[in-house]
Formats: C-alpha cells, structure tokens, sequence
C-alpha cells in the first residue's frame, strides 16, 4: 500500500519537474534562433527517441515477465508495415488486429 | 497553406489527432484503473493525472511506489522517463518559440508524446505554415488529447478492477509509438537514427533509471544527423 506522504510528495514534485522539463527550452529559448548543428539533430528527435521506447516493450514485454513472445514480435511487425506504407491509424489498427487475431488463433 | 487562418489551423490540428483518441482511451482508463489497483484513490488518482499528464512517467512512478521504493528514487526514475520531452521542448522553438511566454508555459503544460509527434510532422511537411497558424494547430491538437486524458482516467478509476487483464491493454503502448515511428521514416537517416535508437536501448537497457534511453535517443540522433551530412558531402562531390 501507497502511503499518503509518500503518494503527495511524489506526485507534486513530479508535476512540477515534468512541468519544468517541457518548458525548460520553450520557456528559456523562446523566440530566438537555434543553431544550424541543433537543428540538424532535433530532426531526428522523434525516430530517436519512438524506437527506444517501444523496442523494449516488444522484445521483452513486460506481460509475458520479459519472455520473447513471437505473437507480440509479429504484430509489432505488421504495425511497423503498415505505418510505413498507409498511416498512424491503419498502423495501430493493424498492430492490435494482428495481436487479437494470433492471440485467438494459438 | 499560407492563407490557414488560425481557427482552420487549430480545427486542422484537432482533426489530425483525431485517431489517436483510440490510444488515449484505453491508455488513460487503464492508467486509472492501476491507480485504484494500486490503492490511490479517486481524488489521488485525477491530481496526479491533471498534474503530470504524461502516462508513462505516472505508470513508473506509481509502479515504483507499489514495489516499495523510496519516493526519491520514483521521482527520480519518473522524471528521467519524461526527460525526452526537453528534446520536443528544444524541437518546438523554431515552430512556436514566438509564442508569449503565458502561451508557450500553457503548451509545455500540455505537451504529450503522440500531438508532438503530429505537430512537428506537419511544421515540416509545410514549412509555409504562418507563425500563428503554428500555435493555434499546437492547441488544436492538444486540446483533443487533453480532455480524453483526464475523462478516462477518471472512467478507468471509477470503474476499477471491471476491465479483465486478458484484454493484454498493454499493448496499445509499444504499438502506438510504433504507429507514431512508421510515418516518420522519410529518408535513409531517418531509417539509420531508428535502427541505431532500437539496437542501443536493447544493449543499454540496463543503464539504471530508464537513462537508457536518453543514451540510445542521442547516439540516434548523432547517427542520424552524421548520416544527413555524410550522404549531403557524397551528392555534392557527384555534382562537381
């Protein structure tokens, strides 16, 4: 069990450092111009960051105790697939269609 | 798209983040859902969700809480998780670091991973985007997620242990950020920074406080930016 101290000093200070995270570069840099090498790299903030989140989490699900699960292997794939070729939305709909389906049929 | 007024843009932005309503909802009520699990109650659980709004960081913490960690450490691990977000925070001055410093709090405020990822996509994709236009598709984005965050949060929290474990909801989360990465990868760098960021988690994975993952999102985005500059050097000696 959580207790309330614990849960209250947590939870204000994370608001508030997450707060100061997001901010941190809109709040100091605002309005002025980044230098060309920053720009160069924050292009590939999102595919920098997307795949070491969720690689993990396929690899090893937390679910399964961190046992490779082929199903989860494949539907990842499909998504992966699909989001390449038609879009975010398809991509999620054919990741969870495929996790279902395979999940029903072994 | 010059001519976008900001209402067009901020109604643009709501209507692109429209599909990732289907993450949020379950995302969000499995979120309230292992609140109550873990003993939080309603009010914990929603001030805590208004607080941070960031789903990943709250399952850290809270998952660190349950395992009897000192709260130093949770808040350590969770910030360290949401650390990521000073790259989106550094990625989105050139767009909206016009903004009044009110406006810009309130975004950062409201910054969460999949708007972030729609948004910057769509500064990109139209670089004649107006300064203005850009803010208000920011809130228009936001302003879709946002609300579903706190509603099934709440959803989940009042319905508690009803939602049976072998709907395996934990999956949504790896597969939404996969649907965020396909659409991303336009170019050879881009495939080089998400191999390179997928390959280091896994060898770093073990860097203690998730900081494994601020390692493999740098090398990536060195990967990917020595990659641009490699391939830029080779197709200007083709052109001599």
């Amino acid at each position: 069990m959580i207790s309330d101290l614990d849960f209250w000093v947590l939870t204000i200070a994370l608001g508030i450092g997450t707060f100061l995270i997001r901010f941190s570069f809109l709040g100091i840099f605002g309005g002025r111009q980044m230098p060309d090498w920053a720009l160069l790299h924050l292009r590939y903030v999102g595919v920098a960051v997307f795949p070491a989140i969720f690689t993990p989490l396929v690899v090893w699900p937390p679910a399964t105790d961190g046992q490779i699960d082929p199903i989860r292997l494949t539907a990842a794939l499909a998504a992966l697939l699909v989001g390449l070729r038609v879009n975010v939305i398809f991509s999620i709909i054919a990741g969870m269609a495929t996790f279902y389906v395979l999940r029903f049929v072994f | 798209m010059t001519d976008l007024t900001a209402r067009k843009a901020f109604w643009r932005g709501y209507l692109d983040c429209a599909p990732f309503t289907l993450i949020v909802i379950p995302y969000s009520t499995l979120f309230g859902v292992v609140a109550r699990d873990a003993g939080l109650d309603l009010f914990q659980t929603m001030t805590m969700t208004v607080l941070v709004i960031a789903g990943a960081a709250q399952f850290t913490a809270l998952a660190l809480l349950q395992d009897n960690a000192p709260v130093f450490i949770a808040l350590l691990t969770a910030l360290a998780v949401n650390l990521r977000m000073a790259m989106y925070s550094a990625a989105l001055v050139p767009h909206v670091g016009h903004a009044r410093l009110g406006v810009r709090a309130l975004m950062a405020y409201l910054m969460v991973d999949q708007a972030f990822a729609v948004c910057v996509k769509t500064y990109e994709e139209r670089p004649d985007m107006s300064p203005a236009a850009k803010v208000a598709y920011y809130f228009g984005c936001m302003m879709l997620i946002c609300p579903f965050w706190y509603a099934f949060t709440f959803v989940g929290a009042y319905v508690g242990k009803a939602i049976p474990a072998e709907l395996s909801l934990d999956f949504a989360l790896p597969i939404c950020f996969i649907a965020l990465t396909g659409p991303l990868l336009r170019s050879v760098p881009h495939y080089v920074a998400a191999l390179v960021s997928g390959v280091s988690i896994l060898v770093f994975h073990w860097v203690p406080w998730n900081l494994g993952i601020m390692v493999a999102a740098i090398l990536a985005m060195i990967s990917g930016a020595q990659t641009e500059l490699y391939l830029r050097r080779r197709a200007a000696k083709g052109a001599a």
